[in-house]
């Protein structure tokens, strides 16, 4: 397994969850031979949403054929029960809707998983270093990083004098909201927590 | 309007703990066939396998099955698990049919009817309906209401049907069904998310139908399965703001001995959000047990370090495991005072 595609994989993200596929032991093989890219991935059930494993097959075809050192990729989703239509549209470059006739697109979907991802954050930092009222008072720090990244993301401020208390549409929050964003943030890590526990009991210890 | 269901006589709470009484209501319990014969195709095998890892995943080792045990229960068997060693009074099937994976159903109103017609003290049978089988249906689930004296249906989102990706409450059919509900005094509607069974670009997990639904018939109550996991906070949020919308704690429940603090999180949660007379309590048998979910409970106590949560006191502890349910379902309580000494 290279450095390189490991690292590329590594931009991957599971949408429900926040966390690189690689972190989460999604990737049970990737390697690099003569340009050709060979990657599979791996989830926690048989019946996990085919919406969110579609987004990370594309994702991770799309981050391995922009590898420089690539020509070829074969990215293949294995033991799902929608492994071989998802397989075959990203293949096919056939977008979700292309795959599933009538299925529509999953950019909206996408987007709501990046608002509950940001107000995660914004939980993880104020548990880490507390409310302060503009980001350029927030001593930096990786949760620091990782909330302007997922502002980024959304298209809201990252100016040093933003305020740091704002919401996924760029609001200024109300307490409810923000007890609201600690609601987020539990039940995302409350799954990530049971993914990795599945992923374990049905393909042991990694 | 039917008139009020005689629910059976009074029984004895059973499980009693540092001399409190608890009167124990499984809110949600199967009476299942995955066995390889009944199997349609490979998704029904992939069903029954997903629900295994949740077992060996959750449960305690000394109550693990093995997967033979696990596809079918005798009667025998859930007698023993639920009412001799699971400190249950009283136990409400909560039917999923899956016709389109298993032969015979998963596990139908007609196979739970069987077996709560034998013990009418100890179970209570819910129906179930899907507003894609339109007019036919209603005159269905009519028919299903009288049969089995239902006071609760089940209804699965997620349910493939034919070349259907499943359905929203707040479909037009589904007003029909829930006015029909209404109707014949079918108050309590159990609703399960699930991923769906086929590739939607939505999330399948998605609760803002229930707030709909809830909203449009305050005369019905809207017991959300699995507190809305993996969307806890979505739930959260929509039922702090609906009054008849409820959380049942199956899947939720053997957190308690894997993950403890996650567990007190999701009651804390449900607490701080909408309080201690809308969370019931369910063990979702047979893919848990309620014996150590019921004995665990009571000994629960949300961590010191966790301040933000209200205290898990015995008083709530007794509403959650039990009380709820039974005003939900008008179950006679026995009086729970202090066990003599």
């Amino acid at each position: 397994m290279t450095t390189a595609l490991w690292d590329a994989l590594g931009t991957v993200v599971d949408p429900e969850l926040d966390q690189p596929v690689t972190d989460l032991g999604f990737v049970s093989e990737a390697v690099v031979t003569a340009g050709h890219a060979h990657v599979r991935l791996r989830l926690p059930t048989y019946f996990c949403a085919p919406n969110f494993a579609y987004l990370m097959v594309a994702d991770a075809y799309d981050a391995v054929r922009a590898m420089p050192s690539v020509t070829t990729v074969d990215v293949g989703l294995e033991d799902h029960f929608a492994a071989a239509e998802i397989n075959a549209g990203v293949a096919a470059a056939a977008g979700f809707a292309g795959s599933f006739p009538d299925g529509g697109d999953l950019a909206e979907l996408r987007l709501t998983f990046q608002r509950k991802a940001y107000l995660a954050s914004l939980d993880r930092l104020l548990v880490f270093s507390g409310a302060t009222s503009t980001i350029a008072q927030v001593p930096p720090s990786p949760a620091l990083d990782a909330l302007l990244s997922r502002r980024a993301t959304l298209g809201l401020d990252c100016s040093p004098d933003s305020p740091l208390l704002l919401d996924e549409h760029g609001k200024e929050m109300t307490p409810l909201r923000l007890r609201h964003a600690r609601s987020v943030r539990l039940s995302i890590d409350g799954n990530a927590g049971f993914c990795r526990g599945l992923l374990r009991t049905r393909y042991g210890e990694c | 309007m039917l008139p009020p269901l005689d629910s059976g006589p009074t029984i004895e709470a059973m499980y009693e703990k540092d001399g409190q009484r608890y009167f124990v209501v499984d809110g949600h319990i199967h009476f299942w066939d995955a066995r390889p014969s009944n199997q349609a195709n490979r998704y029904g095998e992939g069903y029954i396998n997903c629900f295994y890892d949740y077992h060996r995943n959750l449960s305690p080792e000394s109550e693990m099955w093995s997967l033979e045990e696990f596809w079918k229960q005798s009667e025998e068997r859930i007698l023993h698990d639920l009412f001799e060693v699971g400190h249950v009074d009283k136990a409400i099937f909560q039917p999923t049919y899956l016709t389109d994976f298993f032969v015979n159903g998963f596990d139908t109103t007609e196979q739970d009817g069987a077996l709560a017609e034998k013990h009418p003290d100890r179970f209570i049978v819910n129906g179930s309906w899907d507003p894609r089988d339109g007019e036919a249906g209603l005159d269905r689930l009519e028919t299903l209401a009288q049969r089995w004296n239902l006071k609760g249906v089940k209804l699965y989102t997620a349910e493939w049907k034919g070349g259907s990706k499943g359905w929203k409450l707040t479909d037009p059919w589904s007003y029909r069904y829930l006015e029909r509900c209404e109707e014949l005094g079918v108050r309590n509607i159990h609703i399960h998310k699930g991923p769906t069974v086929y590739p939607l670009n939505r999330d399948a997990f998605d609760v803002a139908d229930v707030d709909e639904v809830a909203s449009a018939f305050p005369g019905l109550r809207f017991i959300v399965e699995h507190v809305g996991l993996p969307r806890l906070e979505d739930f959260c949020w929509i039922a702090t703001q609906e009054p008849n919308v409820y959380g049942g704690l199956a899947v939720a429940m053997p957190f308690i001995h894997s993950r403890p603090r996650y567990f007190a999180q999701i009651v804390g949660e449900l607490l701080y959000w909408i309080g201690e007379d809308r969370i019931t309590f369910a063990s979702d048998y047979a893919i848990w047990t309620p014996r150590w979910l019921v004995e665990k409970f009571v000994d629960f106590q949300i961590p010191a370090d966790m301040t933000e949560y209200p205290e898990l006191t015995t008083e709530r502890k007794k509403k959650i495991l039990g009380l709820n349910m039974a005003a939900l379902y008008d179950i006679p309580v026995p009086a729970l005072d202090a066990v003599p000494a």
